[in-house]
């Protein structure tokens, strides 16, 4: 009788799997390392392993057309003579003129301003487009300092230091020399066409003790008038925000690892930093502990999409979250109307992420003038205003029917977990069972 | 002469009462005095004013300053004259760190030395330093000038873009992508214009060498990561 030997399948390395080795043949091809825009790609715990109850026979919902949930939110209570009231608690984040286009810029501005919002400035200085169609804006103060000046500075509402962000909590940016036109060239005092490096670290100060004597320095050439922001990237959320509190913030702002940045290191954008669920309860507990909660504010950042990532975040303690791929999305970035285009740079709607390189389809991330007067920033900004109501109210949807006649007050209570890690995350049970991960036993 | 006596007047009332002068205001000379080691003073000037400091002072002391003359008749803590727009600050004595840190316009002198990192990330500042300069000095310094009369300490003009360093003493070393370039006549003019202006005209331009960026860093080659 003769043997056979059945065939073995073919079996690909689940360590060397097909990205891991495309990335090896890429590095080995350009030695150079991978450089994109957005967040990380990787799944993470995130707001979906999250659940809310609703009311049930020991709570009440309000009616939802009929009872007030209210959406407001101050800014800068601390310290600040003239904090920011914002109607939604959902800002836009900090994103370039320079990443982006001047109509982008210029539809965030409008978009957020008919929400009643307020929109931020980036790595490169605030533009006079961006300045006339914002109502809000805040002028972030960045190690670079790129066009920084004191006029802006006080035609600003509020100032933003950036210690870091969620996708490269550590490093610094990066604009390459494709999309260092003219004009960007001259806002940041560089040569065109090179590829512009931003500074990790702040020029002049180190550490928080300096830094409380540079807010002094702020709050004093502004004569006190305007709110001051610390951002930073996830990392130690706890200290990050008792830190920032010393330091004399009166709002602190934390980007999870799920944040976008124009350009960085995929290595860094995917093996940097915490999921923005992972920070959220930490920083809280943090204002808790000074006797700060609600005093200084909390805006969390890095993949909020929906409503449901707004109230479970506002839900978890903060005050506010902001929105920066999101916009972006709303106002057409990787739209499948321009897939013919996505496919001849060798990519696909959805996935297209070279913002680096300046020839985004959608005209969003460029400054090639042809592919940028491609965004109508009226129409683009209505989209952005639209996108940003749409989630407020799925907000308020879900907090009528835990009960709550306001945002704020959505709390832990109100949450379950699907998974045991973001039941430790997050410091809620796992749906089912009383059992908080690191806090209680089963 | 508005005088402002820190040991008894509080800073906010100080740096309000220079934002408040207007090109209407005549009284325009103002005396600070036991300023103590005070950070921010005189920050934020945007007009035409001269300041007088008579004492020491901390941190960021003429910050963001536009236009305004300010003199300060002791040593300055670190950050003097950050991000100076326009207009002159002089520190009689020493400076500490990051003196003239990302400025974009005017003149900042120093008559005795400048801590580590004087210059850094200047973007059109002009420095004049009559003593040494420590290390770092004008790393990633993107326009603008800075003139040494003295030594200056290791990784001068580290990851430099297009400022020019002048150095007419030691330099301990160079850093990344920066390298000693020909001094040409152009350069001696502006230095002599420098020099002048810092009240050090008795300063010989030729002693000088000058300093600037190789380039090479400008677009990224794995071939040049070794600097980095």
């Amino acid at each position: 009788m003769s043997y056979h030997n059945p065939p073995t399948p073919p079996r690909k390395s689940a360590t060397f799997d097909d990205a891991s080795m495309a990335e090896i043949r890429r590095a080995a091809a350009t030695g150079i390392y991978d450089i994109r825009g957005g967040g990380t790609k990787r799944q993470v715990p995130h707001f979906d392993d999250l659940l809310f109850l609703g009311a049930s026979m020991s709570r009440y919902p309000l009616e939802g057309y009929r009872e007030r949930c209210d959406t407001s939110v101050t800014l800068g209570t601390r310290f600040a003579r003239k904090p920011i009231e914002l109607k939604i608690p959902v800002t836009i984040a900090g994103m370039s003129f320079g990443a982006l286009s001047g109509p982008a810029k210029e539809a965030l501005g409008r978009g957020a301003t008919i929400a009643g919002t307020s929109t931020t400035t980036g790595d490169g200085g605030m533009t006079d487009e961006e300045r006339g169609h914002s109502e809000l804006l805040v002028y972030q103060y960045l190690p670079s300092r790129y066009g920084m000046n004191p006029s802006d500075l006080r035609r600003a509402d509020a100032i933003e230091i950036v210690v870091g962000q969620g996708a490269k909590p550590g490093g610094g940016g990066m604009l390459l020399g494709q999309k260092i036109s003219d004009r960007v060239a001259e806002m940041r005092t560089l040569p065109k066409g090179i590829d512009q490096r931003s500074a990790c670290r702040h020029p002049d100060w180190t550490g928080p003790d300096d830094l409380e004597i540079k807010i002094l320095e702020l709050r004093e050439i502004t004569d006190w008038e305007k709110p001051i922001y610390i951002k930073v990237g996830g990392s130690r959320p706890y200290y990050d925000t008792a830190l920032a509190v010393k330091a004399g913030a009166d709002v602190v702002v934390i980007d999870g690892m799920q944040g976008g940045t124009a350009a960085s290191q995929d290595v860094f954008i995917e093996h940097v930093g915490l999921p923005t669920l992972a920070c959220i309860r930490p920083a809280v507990k943090a204002l808790q502990d000074l006797g700060m909660h609600r005093k200084v504010q909390l805006i969390v950042s890095g993949g909020i999409r929906n409503g449901a990532d707004v109230a479970k975040a506002l839900a978890l303690g903060a005050d506010a979250v902001s929105v920066g791929t999101a916009a972006l999305v709303a106002l057409g970035d990787n739209d499948p109307r321009w897939e013919a285009e996505y496919n001849a740079l060798g990519t696909t709607a959805g996935a297209y992420d070279d913002w680096h390189e300046g020839k985004d389809p959608a005209g969003i991330t460029t400054q090639d003038p042809a592919l940028a007067s491609r965004l109508d920033p009226v129409a683009a900004g209505r989209r952005l205003a639209n996108y940003l109501k749409v989630i407020t109210l799925e907000a308020q949807t879900i907090a009528r029917a835990c009960g709550h006649n306001h945002l704020h007050n959505l709390e832990p209570e109100d949450l379950v977990a699907l998974t045991i890690e973001a039941a430790a995350m997050a410091e809620v049970p796992l749906a089912g069972t009383t059992w908080i991960p690191g806090r209680t036993g089963l | 002469m508005p005088a402002f006596d820190l040991a008894a007047t509080p800073l906010r009332d100080l740096n309000h009462a220079l934002h408040a002068v207007t090109p209407k205001t005549n009284d325009r000379a103002f005396e600070i005095r036991n300023p103590r080691g005070s950070h921010a003073v005189a920050v934020g000037c945007s007009e035409p004013v001269t300041v007088a400091v008579h004492g020491s002072v901390g941190y960021y002391c003429g910050g963001m300053n536009a236009a305004a003359d300010i003199t300060i008749h002791g040593s300055a803590g670190p950050g003097v004259a950050e991000n100076m727009m326009s207009g002159r600050v002089v520190v009689e004595g020493d400076a500490s760190q990051y003196a003239g840190a990302t400025g974009r316009g005017g003149l900042l002198v120093i008559k005795g030395n400048a801590s580590s990192r004087c210059g850094i990330s200047m973007k059109g500042i002009d420095i004049v330093v009559g003593g040494n300069v420590g290390h770092m000095s004008a790393f990633m310094g993107q326009s603008g000038h800075l003139v040494v009369c003295g030594d200056a300490g290791e990784a001068l003009g580290d990851s430099l873009y297009e400022a020019k360093l002048f150095v007419r003493g030691k330099v301990k070393s160079l850093g990344a992508d920066c390298v000693e370039k020909e001094m040409r006549p152009e350069h001696l003019q502006t230095l002599e214009r420098l020099l002048a202006a810092a009240g050090m005209a008795e300063v010989e331009p030729a002693q000088f060498r000058r300093y600037g960026s190789a380039r090479k860093l400008y677009t990224f080659n794995i071939d040049n990561a070794d600097a980095y």
